[in-house]
């Protein structure tokens, strides 16, 4: 009961943007996906939740193919946070949080219980009727989390349920950074896998399980942060030759440049 | 925060319509006193024997104003109903039925069947009308789906394709009905050139079956997709996320809004801007929530242009104005205001 991507190969327009990827996304754990522009990080993301159907290769969901999953039941197992969000219309942030509950029949009071808690637990409680349209950046973002957290609120049956989110510190300050890593950690440890797609490598290896480093639509690396974080890789991939220490409490690899 | 509650707002819109209709009766080339409608109602239903109102009171009443008014109200229900959906399906507020081309389109199919099949709609009988608004159905279809097709892609829907595709299909669409209008005899130029005008004044009840019938279907389907519309205005990759079969959405949405439009279009003519403005008055009021928008914009739609159709029939008395040309005169400034405020925003 993982989700799985074997021999996974994208082509469009002409270009190999993906090739060959294998990639086991365990329940319980966080999984960061890190690399240059441009690498098919995100192109990754699309195939993996199933926005876009690879050229080749197979994307499964607890045992269960991705393509041929109900998209209802597949919304209570499977949440994921785009890197941008195009809704330009005057919903509230508690509207927009709701929004995450349309798979579930659970009632209005109960789902309104929920949209509370979601928007606390972001940070974003005080957006309850401000307008999505008239936010900063930055709180959108954390609506938007709010949003997939919601609709993966509570346990489905016994499945094991997934959240994938792209790029969901890119416009977040210090402290709401840390904050979402805290959230994302605890979701894992409910037992939701999650993948994330994250440039900060400090922040990645700060709270991931496993790290996978993307170049040129293939994986070049991946395993926890200890053995990905090397002086080696980092100048092979993003052409810089960074320093390595270890950080004085948590003991993982810090980098700078 | 929101001015009113779209609860308010439902009610507030309920009790109006009693008003309306009765201004909508009472207003006209001849004054008929509230009192005698009042009386007239009451005879109806207890069909007392006292013959308080003369024949030709009735006669305006019944079969030519009441009907009329139940025509605006449908019509206006239908084209703010399509246009809120319209604009929840491009994701954009500015979509709207007479912008993006689409009555346009209707507009050319109906021109072609008036032509085509001129002799059979002579006898204006319900199948002649039904006829009519197939053709225009067919052409609105056509011209959504074009729109759609070249305005929308993976990143969501492009305004500026949208409204140039919408110039161009209205181009092409005037240049079409221009060719039939040019081809077409005294009598069919007559009925294409009054039509085109958006004119309620040719109401009479067959119209208003034929469009009863479209409205229950457009009104009590519609409601049904307003989850699937609120999802879809995060985009339709998110809408898919949450469980929405985003591709069968759309193509539902397409077919009720052509219908409606189509239809609303084929009977009452070309009456601009109703689908732009009303949706976004209302969701200037209660916000962009499907659940509510959809069922107040088509009670508002109703109201308002019923009552910009009793204002049209007695601003210039004892003539009249066509209905859409009292709603492009107070739809224009409207929507240019509107421009300016999103600029503001930008």
């Amino acid at each position: 009961m993982v989700f799985k991507v074997d021999n996974l190969s994208l082509h469009m327009s002409g270009f190999n943007i993906l090739r060959g990827v294998n990639v086991t996304i365990d329940a319980a754990q966080i999984t960061a996906i890190v690399g240059p522009n441009g690498a098919g990080k995100s192109s990754f993301i699309k195939v993996l939740s199933g926005e876009i159907p690879p050229t080749s290769g197979e994307v499964t969901l607890n045992d269960k193919i991705l393509s041929e999953w109900n998209l209802e039941d597949r919304a209570k197992v499977l949440s994921v946070l785009p890197q941008h969000s195009s809704l330009n219309f005057p919903f509230n942030a508690s509207e927009v949080v709701a929004l995450g509950r349309i798979p579930h029949r659970s009632g209005q009071v109960r789902d309104g219980l929920i949209v509370k808690e979601a928007l606390s637990l972001v940070d974003a409680s005080y957006l309850e009727s401000r307008f999505f349209t008239q936010m900063s950046g930055g709180e959108k973002q954390r609506v938007q989390l709010a949003r997939v957290l919601a609709q993966i609120w509570e346990p489905d049956g016994e499945k094991n349920q997934f959240l994938v989110l792209d790029e969901p510190t890119s416009a977040l300050d210090l402290s709401h950074q840390i904050l979402t890593l805290k959230i994302v950690s605890d979701m894992a440890k409910r037992g939701v896998g999650i993948v994330m797609v994250i440039h900060d490598l400090n922040l990645a290896a700060r709270c991931a399980d496993n790290i996978i480093v993307f170049d040129k639509g293939s994986i070049i690396e991946k395993g926890s942060p200890d053995k990905v974080l090397t002086r080696e890789l980092i100048s092979a991939v993003f052409g810089i030759t960074p320093h390595i220490i270890k950080h004085p409490i948590t003991n993982k690899p810090l980098v700078f440049s | 925060m929101r001015i009113i509650s779209a609860q308010a707002l439902c009610l507030l819109l309920l009790a109006s319509l009693p008003f309306a209709v009765m201004f909508g009766l009472n207003s006209g080339a001849v004054d008929i006193p509230i009192e005698t409608i009042i009386d007239l109602g009451f005879e109806v239903f207890q069909s007392s024997d006292k013959d308080t109102v003369t024949q030709q009171v009735k006669t305006i009443l019944f079969d030519i104003r009441l009907p009329r008014i139940c025509l605006a109200i449908l019509i206006g229900a239908i084209l703010a109903i399509s246009g809120a959906v319209m604009q929840g399906l491009f994701r954009n507020p500015l979509a709207a039925p007479s912008l993006i081309g689409v009555s346009s389109g209707a507009s050319v199919g109906a021109s072609v069947v008036i032509v085509l099949a001129g002799a059979w709609l002579q006898s204006n009988t319900a199948l002649g009308l039904s006829l009519v608004a197939v053709g225009a159905f067919i052409g609105s279809f056509l011209v959504t789906v074009l729109v759609y097709r070249l305005s929308t892609s993976a990143l969501g829907t492009s305004v500026t394709t949208m409204l140039l595709a919408g110039i161009a299909v209205s181009a092409l669409a005037g240049a079409v009905s221009g060719l039939f209008s040019y081809y077409a005899d005294n009598e069919m130029l007559r009925q294409i050139s009054i039509w085109q005008m958006g004119n309620l004044s040719t109401a009479n009840w067959q119209r208003v079956l034929v469009l009863a019938v479209v409205a229950i279907l457009v009104l009590s389907l519609f409601p049904r997709e307003s989850k699937s519309l609120n999802a879809l205005l995060l985009g339709e990759s998110e809408a898919r996320h949450l469980g929405i079969d985003v591709q069968q959405v759309k193509r539902k949405l397409i077919l009720l809004t052509t219908l409606g439009i189509g239809t609303a279009v084929a009977i009452g003519g070309m009456i601009g801007f109703v689908g732009l403005i009303v949706p976004h008055i209302v969701r200037l009021l209660i916000g962009p929530d499907h659940r509510w928008l959809l069922p107040v914009s088509a009670l508002a739609g109703g109201v308002l242009l019923l009552l910009a159709d009793t204002i049209a029939r007695i601003i210039i008395a004892p003539t009249e104005l066509p209905t859409g040309i009292l709603t492009a005169i107070l739809g224009a400034p409207f929507f240019i205001m509107l421009l300016v405020q999103q600029r503001r925003e930008l």
